[in-house]
């Protein structure tokens, strides 16, 4: 009977319901037993962050920004985000351009290799530029002691390492929606007589400008909250070359709970409007008509 | 999902060659392409492999077969395994009732389920430990039936477990929503139980999906350092994942001896990353024979 007063109350239920779903007690124990271990696995994570931060009072919290190694460390990753999401972006619109609109041999083996990062372990991502820029063990270790230029332990090594692991971000995002829209338009606009860049920010970009937008906040989450990679090639300096997730770590280590989980409720929070905002786009690209 | 890259422009619309001349910028993109990707990405991957051809071939041996890095080995393949294998089950049954079934909040815990790939692992760890530590919320009811959590190999089963979910469900979403019902129906209506169908027919197609998401918790699982390394404890011989054996050699200047423990995980990956390719071809095939 439930499931009929159910039907009728135009729940979006699918048709013949009763014989392409599971007995009622076996969908509720399917949902409960998938909802306890969310519960477990996702949330109370989050919960667990917010109270380590807040558990001796707000004012200890808000304490560690007054810290300058904090403010350092926020200000770099802000810089190493400010630097990877552009290029990442460039990247992006570029390969994804040059895999959609023409055919050519390889073109597998090339998506392969732009997804090839997301392989990789961050740890190696880290120690794939120490053996090119160290100083003492790197491949071109000699040239860059002799120019006094430094790579490692500094910003352009966490840069390098920061946009190695989100290189697939936009591009990944990208290839998939320009493949669905084909080349009629551009064909369209190409032959109406608008040149190439006009045609590009024209009819392009705004037909993947939701897209784009989705590959650009997860690439900027994942720069400002990138540890593993980061951690190898930075050399983990207070208040020079310690990005925030780093500087958690330290934090942590150093048995400064409250400062910790403070910065990461920072982190964390930056994860939950980025997920919104993910959830904003879907919504958004789903609705477009197509 | 179209399985090869040509589009449906390259069939209908005229030759080839005219669309290369139509189309600009060709040689712009294609030049940018494979300039970041040469000079990120394979000049210096390649120079993992050229350090380690520097090695004599018995130094690379001992270096990747020594007792702790065996270890190691052990810990990370074994734990990823084993948290993959959860995720697939658990991974299911959330991708499940996402897609099949309405209740309140589902919408809401849908958006939920990426959080592991948004919230950076640094944090994700310290948050795990705080909760599966022996004076946790919940540490201190798993120590009080004797189950050690943090500091432990079920600590990083915890964090791998964490990190993978997102790959398991949101492979299988697209594949369940794809499911034809009638399908489902015409079982019903000849006769076969529930069961019978769930085995004959919703697992059977759910198959290639649901190894490429167990594929991909896995390979994820291997490489993942910043949630692990808080929870484990990272004693020697036990809690050493592989990752953080190159983070050590690293440590002590030991380049050689990383770059030797890091070409065997990149032999590793790049065989899973082949695996997983040919897995979402067959996912992709059997999308377009249901149809």
């Amino acid at each position: 009977m439930a499931s009929i007063v159910t039907r009728i109350r135009g729940e979006p239920l699918r048709k013949s319901q009763s014989t392409t779903t599971e007995p009622a007690w076996c969908r509720r124990l399917m949902i409960g037993t998938g909802l306890v271990f969310l519960l477990f696995l996702l949330l109370m994570p989050l919960v667990a962050i917010a109270y380590e931060a807040l558990r001796h009072g707000i004012g200890l919290c808000l304490a560690t920004f007054v810290d300058p190694h904090a403010r350092s460390a926020i200000l770099l990753t802000l810089t190493v985000a400010a630097i990877c999401v552009p290029v990442t972006m460039v990247f992006g619109l570029a390969a994804a351009w040059a895999i959609t609109k023409f055919s050519f041999r390889g073109k597998s083996l090339l998506t392969t290799v732009i997804d090839l990062p997301f392989a990789v372990s961050p740890v190696i991502a880290g120690l794939i530029f120490i053996l090119i820029f160290s100083g003492t063990h790197g491949y071109l270790g000699p040239y860059l002691e002799a120019h006094d230029i430094r790579v490692i332990f500094a910003l352009p090594g966490i840069a390098l390492a920061t946009l190695f692991i989100t290189l697939p971000f936009v591009a990944r995002e990208l290839i998939p929606i320009m493949q669905s829209q084909g080349r009629e338009e551009e064909f369209a606009a190409l032959t109406l007589g608008a040149g190439g860049w006009r045609t590009f920010s024209r009819v392009t970009l705004p037909n993947v400008k939701w897209g784009l937008f989705y590959g650009l906040i997860l690439c900027n989450a994942r720069a400002m909250g990138e540890f593993g990679a980061v951690a190898v090639v930075s050399g983990n300096i207070k208040g020079k070359t310690s990005t925030m997730p780093l500087y958690i770590e330290t934090l942590y280590f150093e048995y400064n709970s409250v400062a910790a989980f403070s910065l990461a409720s920072i982190l964390t929070g930056l994860a939950l409007v980025t997920l919104l905002l993910k959830n904003v786009v879907e919504w958004r690209m789903t609705r477009r008509p197509s | 999902m179209p399985t090869s890259l040509a589009t449906p422009a390259d069939a209908v619309v005229a030759p080839r060659r005219i669309n290369q001349r139509v189309i600009p910028g060709f040689g712009l993109s294609m030049g940018i392409t494979m300039a970041y990707l040469g000079l990120l990405v394979i000049i210096p991957l390649a120079g993992v492999f050229l350090g380690s051809l520097g090695m004599t071939w018995e130094h690379f041996w001992n270096t990747v077969t020594s007792r702790q890095v065996m270890a190691s080995y052990r810990v990370s393949f074994g734990v990823s395994f084993a948290a993959a294998l959860v995720n697939a089950v658990f991974g299911l049954l959330v991708a499940w009732i996402l897609v099949r079934y309405r209740f309140p909040g589902r919408k809401l815990i849908d958006g939920m389920v990426d959080l592991p790939f948004a919230l950076p692992t640094a944090v994700a760890g310290i948050a795990l430990t705080a909760l599966y530590a022996r004076t946790g919320w919940i540490g201190q009811f798993t120590y009080f039936i004797g189950l050690e959590t943090a500091y432990s190999k079920t600590g990083i089963f915890i964090a791998l477990t964490f990190i993978g979910l997102p790959f398991v469900v949101r492979t299988l979403q697209p594949v369940i929503e794809d499911l034809d019902p009638e399908v489902e129906e015409a079982a019903a209506s000849l006769g076969a139980s529930r069961l019978r169908a769930w085995f004959t027919i919703i697992l059977p197609a759910l198959i290639p999906a649901l190894l490429t998401g167990f594929a991909l918790a896995f390979a994820r699982g291997l490489g993942e350092y910043g949630s692990v390394i808080f929870i484990s404890g990272n004693m020697p011989l036990r809690t050493e994942i592989t990752p953080l054996i190159i983070v050590k050699f690293l440590e002590q200047y030991q380049y050689a001896e990383a770059t030797a423990v890091a070409t065997v995980m990149l032999v590793v990956s790049f065989l899973l990353l082949l695996f997983i390719n040919l897995l979402q071809r067959w996912t992709e095939s059997m999308g377009q024979a249901r149809r």
